[in-house]
């Protein structure tokens, strides 16, 4: 049996990641079991799960939980326990592993049961992968995002019945552990709403600029697109160096390097000491005027031409279309149909 | 991506700064099908353009570089890339105060403003510098930095509207195909493209390149560290990119220049790091870019310490630390010179490697010019890439060389310093027995040549009083007085000089005679047994070569030239075979040992050592016979370059021995000296007035300038002889003269003797150049002791072309008065040729 | 920072990882158990680079503040890690320890036993503050730290953007998509650090110049394996795609706009 930690949201929805941590452990062949300190979302394909009932776990307490895992394990001995691979997660399982004197392996894409353990997980952020085997009295792992999808894990018949019938409501079965309160030292005791504004770090959108845009005044229809989505500005060094822009806006390596959801990279060539900076970002827009520009044939796509003409019609585009703006003129409707 | 049409005209690899001018000024003078391949992405494909520091001082001691260079800067300036920003060469040490005297003397040569400042102008130009470590510092207002990749970019696409160009970016090539030696097809991972004519301008790869064709280039990549120290408050205030002068600190072999906001530090006084073009990372492998490997910090870290010196207030500045810091790649060769030129053994194959920045532009327009018209307008004789033998191709030499010139990049490098790696390569059958008599060992061409012999130190005293002096240890290095002792001695008595570095080969076949008549300017078609000394014109109607043409039988022909010179010519001649078959060109350097006997007692030695009639009668001047000396066939040549009564005597290499031995015994009853190179290539010949190859001759220079016109043009076409014809017949811009220096008192009142390439300037100091640009500069120096006097050579203008006109040499920053002994061909020493001819 | 309650002296230990300096496509070597290295430098990973750079500022402040502070990096990894202990230590450390072990890549257990080993073999040092990066560079198994601190006993948070001094303790910031999470641990402790905390400084020339001369303590590490055992090192499938051009110039704007939209950021 394989007990599989699961966050719940506060909708009691479950936690990123519930979706990969529990098709890696179903495709292990072996019984699935869950393991919750909050409420026990719906749906779950699963006999069992296990609740954790402590004054110390009503929110996230990383040395309790992982303290109240190791008795768990002592508790119902499965063959092992898995979680996601997020901060969270991560940070759990190594607590746990560390009390229980067990060896962990994060960030798996697929495990296979065996003298030792198989398994392979993610290294570099996904650049390399590793083949590894694990040899322990219990299994402890964290299952990297997308794990489900890498195909990797492809589920036995087992776990795609299970995923097929309407699943029966689970056993709820309840754990106390015994806690030191000592422990209630690293817990959750304050929480700040996420603030108003972007970071060029945090920013899911960056919009860049480099040497095609010209001037430090150059910027200002980036300032206005990265408003625009949301986003922050970025620039390249060749800015930093003309006193475009302060160096903290700088993205590469002698600046920050980002991973945006979107980087719109505008008039940057795309040399390396530039790509290490934003080469991490899910999706890259280029704009430059030379198709050969490394940033032009690395990027998702491309728009060949001047920034100072494309993103101001770009500009007028999105207002057009989100009706903010008063038009000068009728949007057209073969535009407004897109 | 452009996918690379199926055929071209041209096909140019690499698309850094020199391809990207070579393809742009081909398309400029018409050529039209041009292909630039680079397997990196553009602009900046990530070889060295891409990292390079791009600053450019303009003056070097090679006029040749500094050709380039300044041809360079102009091209840039027209981009619209350049930023003049000056910069200072400083001198820490007195013989750096020195070097940087004559730096000023090439400046003056070569026609650059600049000017020696003391310590206290440098730090006023340079207000973060301390000067106090300062003794003196070269001041050069037109020092620039440039953008290389914006220049290229620039260049493609000036090519590309012309309809001259395809560009293919991030195209790599596979391989390079020959059909019967010649080029026939670049392999690409985007298809085929037949061509005959490609061209390697590939930086740090290019012997990998060039490989795939069958060739070796000798160059190496290597290691020269930079970083970049920032943010500097009063850097960054300027807001630009450069607004400082550049600092070289030239006895710490470093250079320090502003890049924007940081102050960028760069070395080349770290051990030499030397890569394999084969082991230089993939773009994608690498961190940085393929030519911007690991910073390895301990070999800075002395670097940091002669930087804080300079700069100890804005490099402790707060919130100022090391944000970029690069092992770059740069390409380096034996001899530190480009390779240009079409590549010896693939036809239609050229190399464009080993340029700097700095030269890039102007590589990219004479290449352009040399594949259009056969010859650039520069001589480009020191870059040239067939002057490498085929043991200078190989790697060890390549590395032994590349190893020991890095740290001359800033170096003080004598002219006439020798190098340390790599020795003993070639060496005569006498070269034991020279060693016995304490020779002193020059090498050329991978040969160890006598540049004289210690054994002759008692000579000083038999000719005391007409030994030259050189009180200066500069002036004195690389040289002994020994060398005019031996120069009385073979005036007085007889010499034997040891030749075997001359380069020789035979020239074979039915169609040996019309093939030779239509390279060379003289006419060879002569009776058998008879020799000529004739020039080899460029297209131009400059010189490509001199040499010496015996005919051994109606189809054969020897042809003897010199050791530096010699893989220039074999190419030279190589290239112009005739397609369908006649001729045989076959290389008998390493078959042939060479001893010159001159001297009035010559006559006396051959004679008693050889049964056959060496009589003026017999062996009449300018004439070839075999004779026999001590039971081996010798080739003799009744000639001479040092103007004595002599032959040169050709013999088996394995018998060279025994031909020494039998002179060296025979000629001591008539008092011979073993002499060395000090007197065959400069005290000897400069008496004489002979030219050099590579010094006097030229391809910027014609044979009516360097009073070597024959008498009569022969009827049968040569190279060249359209432009020979039409120089015959005009008044030369140019006169090579010969001359004399009237006072060696220096600026210290000590002896100084001026070297060579110093420039001649008017008795009041005005530059001298001629109606087509070309500066009068000393291209030989050294004593004539027959005379008393030191002697230079240089070309003149013809209102200075006048014999006893009053001048001036200017050495090490002070003008010595000079007086022009001859204008043309008229040796100063025994001008009529009664001692040679008797 | 208040200065009456702070202690006289504060010790801050910053635990790094020497790690390849990759570019976009790494090499393996040819039994695919290692990354090729032979055209790489090295450096620490950048969450690493983070604590040391806090951990220098922490001691600032503090000594600013009329303290006295010191900042011990130590590494565990073969003698050439060294290069990364010097570099820190030209960021502003004041020391260094190398625990030295055969290879670079050691699984978490030995990496943590190795770590302790290092803190045993100076037992009259006691640090108010282990600093860690919250997951190495290239093998990110997220754990080392964490088996410190348990093995000592002290308070381990992870992933922490934040750190603040104040009269109890610690206050540590840590970022959640809902914002951000405050935890208030006592000293001593130990804190996971990543990037964004802070901007880590360059070294300065002078810190160059005294890092060179920076006398390194070496300690013998626990190398013996964990129950983690790597097979094999591998490349996934790239699947590169062309990049799409959208268009030329201004009349380009309805496709961007459409591809923004398609990202769910318009």
């Amino acid at each position: 049996m394989l007990l599989v930690l699961i966050d719940t949201e506060a909708d009691g929805t479950p936690g990123p990641g519930t979706g990969d941590v529990l098709a890696v452990a179903h495709a292990t062949g072996l019984a699935v079991e869950v393991v919750t300190t909050g409420a026990v979302p719906d749906g779950l394909a699963v006999r069992r799960v296990h609740r954790l009932r402590h004054d110390l776990l009503t929110d996230h307490a990383p040395e309790a939980l992982g303290e109240a895992l190791v008795q768990l394990l002592a508790a119902v001995h499965p063959a092992g326990l898995l979680a996601a691979a997020t901060e969270r997660g991560d940070e759990v399982l190594a607590q746990t592993a560390a009390r229980a004197g067990l060896p962990l392996a994060t960030r798996c894409l697929a495990l296979c049961p065996g003298e030792p353990w198989s398994l392979t997980r993610v290294r570099s952020g996904g650049v390399l992968l590793e083949d590894a085997e694990l040899t322990a009295p219990v299994v402890l792992a964290t299952v990297a995002p997308g794990a489900a999808a890498s195909g990797s894990a492809s589920a036995p018949a087992a776990s795609a019945s299970a995923s097929e019938a309407p699943a029966p409501a689970p056993d709820v079965v309840e754990f106390v552990p015994e806690l030191d309160p000592v422990l209630a030292r690293t817990r959750v005791v304050e929480r700040v709403p996420r603030a108003e504004g972007v970071s060029l770090a945090t920013a899911p959108v960056v919009v860049s600029g480099g040497r095609g845009v010209g001037s430090a005044d150059g910027y200002a229809v980036l300032e206005e697109l990265a408003a625009l989505l949301g986003g922050a500005v970025g620039c390249s060094r060749v800015a930093t160096n003309n006193g475009w822009r302060s160096h903290s806006d700088q993205v590469g390596l002698t600046g920050t390097q980002i991973a945006p959801d979107l980087y719109i990279a505008c008039g940057i060539s795309g040399a390396t000491q530039h790509w290490v900076g934003c080469m991490n970002a899910r999706t890259i827009l280029a704009i430059n005027i030379d198709a050969e520009a490394p940033m032009v044939t690395r990027a998702t796509y491309a728009v060949l031409g001047d920034l100072h003409e494309v993103l101001p019609a770009v500009i007028e585009e999105i207002r057009a279309r989100s009706g903010t703006v008063d038009r000068p003129d009728p949007v057209p409707v073969g535009v407004a149909d897109r | 991506m452009t996918t690379p049409p199926d055929r071209a005209d041209v096909v140019v690899i690499g698309a850094g700064i020199v391809g990207n001018s070579l393809a742009y000024h081909l398309a400029e003078r018409g050529q039209r099908g041009i292909v630039l391949l680079d397997k990196g992405p553009l602009p900046d494909p990530g070889g060295s353009t891409g990292h390079a520091s791009n600053f450019i001082f303009p003056v070097d001691h090679s006029q040749e570089i500094t050709a380039l260079t300044l041809d360079s800067m102009r091209q840039y300036e027209k981009f619209g890339t350049l930023t003049t920003c000056g910069g200072i060469e400083i001198a820490r040490t007195r013989e750096r105060v020195e070097e940087l005297h004559r730096r000023m003397s090439s400046a003056c040569a070569w026609g650059v403003a600049a000017e020696l400042i003391p310590p206290g102008e440098v730090a006023r130009r340079v207000p973060f510098l301390d000067p106090s470590p300062v003794l003196a510092g070269f001041w050069t207002p037109s020092v620039g930095v440039v953008d290389p990749l914006r220049t290229g970019a620039l260049m493609r696409e000036r090519a590309q509207e012309l309809d001259a160009l395809t560009v293919c970016a991030s195209t790599e090539v596979l391989g390079i195909d020959t059909a019967d030696g010649r080029v026939a097809r670049v392999r690409t991972d985007a298809g085929d493209i037949e061509t005959g004519t490609v061209v390697v301008a590939c930086g740090v790869w290019s012997p990998r390149i060039a490989r795939m064709a069958g060739v070796a280039l000798p160059l190496t990549p290597a290691v020269h560290q930079m970083i970049d120290v920032g943010p500097i408050p009063e850097l960054e205030r300027t807001r630009c990119e450069i607004a400082y002068p550049i600092v070289r600190d030239m006895d710490a072999l470093m250079y320090e220049r502003q890049s924007g906001p940081d102050l960028e530090i760069g070395s080349y006084a770290h051990r030499p790091i030397l890569h394999e073009p084969d082991e230089i990372p993939s773009i994608a492998a690498a961190a940085l870019s393929p030519t911007q490997l690991p910073f390895t910090e301990e070999d800075f870290d002395p670097q940091l310490e002669q930087a804080l010196e300079l700069f100890p207030e804005i490099l402790s500045r707060p919130g100022a630390g090391i944000r970029h810091a690069i092992n770059g790649l740069l390409s380096l060769t034996p001899d530190g010179a480009p390779l240009l030129g079409p590549v010896p053994g693939a036809d239609g194959l050229w190399s464009a490697a080993a340029v700097w920045i700095k030269e890039g532009p102007g590589v990219g327009r004479m290449l352009a010019e040399w594949m259009t018209e056969g010859v650039a307008e520069i001589d480009l004789h020191g870059a040239d890439v067939a002057r490498f033998g085929p043991h200078q191709r190989t790697p060890a030499h390549v590395r032994a060389r590349a190893s020991e010139g890095f740290n001359k990049t800033y170096g003080i490098v004598h002219p006439r310093e020798q190098w340390a790696g790599d020795r003993d390569r070639r060496l005569s059958p006498f070269h034991a027995a020279e060693t016995g008599l304490g020779a002193v060992f020059f090498e050329t061409g991978g040969w160890e040549r006598p540049q004289w012999y210690e054994s002759n130190v008692g000579l000083l005293d038999e000719f005391a009083g007409r030994i030259s002096h050189r009180p200066h240890e500069w002036d004195a290095r690389w040289w002994s007085p020994i060398i005019d002792a031996e120069h009385l001695a073979m005036r007085e008595r007889v010499a034997m000089i040891d030749l075997s570095a001359f380069t020789q080969f035979e020239v074979a076949g039915p169609g040996a005679c019309g093939y030779l008549q239509q390279l060379v300017v003289a006419d060879v078609d002569k009776p058998v047994g008879r020799m000529v000394y004739t020039p080899v014109l460029a297209p131009n109607g400059g010189f490509r070569s001199d040499l010496t043409v015996v005919r051994l039988a109606p189809d054969r022909f020897r042809m003897i030239t010199g050791a530096a010179d010699g893989p220039r010519d074999l190419a030279w001649f190589d290239a112009h075979l005739p397609a369908g078959g006649g001729v045989v060109l076959t290389e008998v350097t390493s078959a042939v040992c060479t001893v010159g006997v001159w001297g009035p007692r010559a006559r006396d030695l051959l004679a008693s050592v050889t049964p056959d009639d060496v009589s003026a009668e017999g062996f009449p001047f300018g004439r070839a016979k075999w004779i026999t000396i001590a039971g081996s066939p010798v080739l003799a040549l009744r000639v001479s370059y040092v103007g004595d009564l002599g032959w040169e005597l050709h013999a088996p290499f394995e018998q060279g021995r025994r031909l020494w031995d039998e002179l060296w015994a025979a000629g001591g009853p008539l008092g011979v000296v073993p002499a060395g190179i000090g007197v065959y290539g400069t005290t000897g010949r400069l008496e004489k007035g002979y030219r050099l190859m590579g010094a006097e001759l030229d391809s910027e220079h014609d044979p009516v300038e360097a009073g070597l016109a024959l008498p009569r043009v022969k009827a049968a076409d040569f190279v060249g002889k359209d432009a020979y014809l039409r120089a015959r017949e005009q008044a030369p811009a140019a006169t090579m003269c010969t001359l004399a220096v009237d006072d060696h008192t220096g600026a210290d009142g000590t002896h100084r003797v001026p070297q060579s390439g110093e420039p001649i300037v008017t008795a009041d100091g005005a530059r001298i150049v001629d109606r087509r640009g070309r500066p009068s500069v000393v291209t030989t120096a050294g004593a004539a002791p027959s005379l008393g006097r030191h002697l230079l050579m240089a070309y003149l203008p013809p209102e200075r072309a006048v014999e006893g006109a009053r001048l001036a040499v200017r050495y090490l920053g002070h003008d010595h008065p000079v007086t022009v002994l001859r204008v043309g061909r008229r040796p100063v020493f025994d001008p009529d040729d009664t001692r040679m001819r008797g | 920072m208040s200065t009456t309650a702070e202690p006289e002296r504060r010790d801050v230990l910053v635990c790094i990882k020497r790690t390849p300096a990759v570019g976009a496509r790494i090499a393996l070597t040819d039994d695919g158990l290692a990354i090729d290295t032979r055209h790489l430098g090295f450096t620490m990973g950048p969450h690493e680079e983070c604590a040391v750079e806090e951990a220098v500022r922490i001691a600032e402040s503090h000594r600013a503040a009329g303290g006295t502070a010191r900042v011990t990096v130590l590494t565990v990894g073969p003698p050439d890690a060294a290069e990364q202990l010097r570099y820190a230590i030209s960021m502003g450390a004041d020391e260094g320890v190398l625990v030295e072990v055969p290879t670079e890549e050691l699984d978490p257990e030995p990496t943590a036993a190795s770590i302790l080993a290092g803190l045993r073999s100076a037992p009259d040092t006691r640090y108010d503050l282990l600093l860690f990066g919250t997951d190495s560079a290239v093998a990110g198994n997220a754990q080392a730290g964490i088996r410190v601190a348990c093995a000592l006993g002290l308070p381990m948070v992870a992933g922490v953007k934040g750190i603040r001094f104040d009269d109890s303790g610690l206050e540590l910031r840590r970022g959640t998509p809902a914002g951000i999470e405050i935890y208030r641990v006592p000293l001593p402790a130990a804190v996971g650090v990543k990037e964004g905390i802070n901007v880590p400084r360059y070294p300065a020339v002078t810190g160059r110049m005294r890092a060179r001369k920076a006398p390194l303590r070496t300690v013998p590490g626990e190398p013996a394996a964990g129950g983690l055992r790597t097979v094999a090192l591998r490349r996934p499938r790239e699947d590169r795609p062309e990049t799409v051009v959208l268009g030329s110039g201004a009349a380009a704007a309805p496709a961007v706009v459409d591809v923004l939209a398609e990202l769910g950021v318009v």
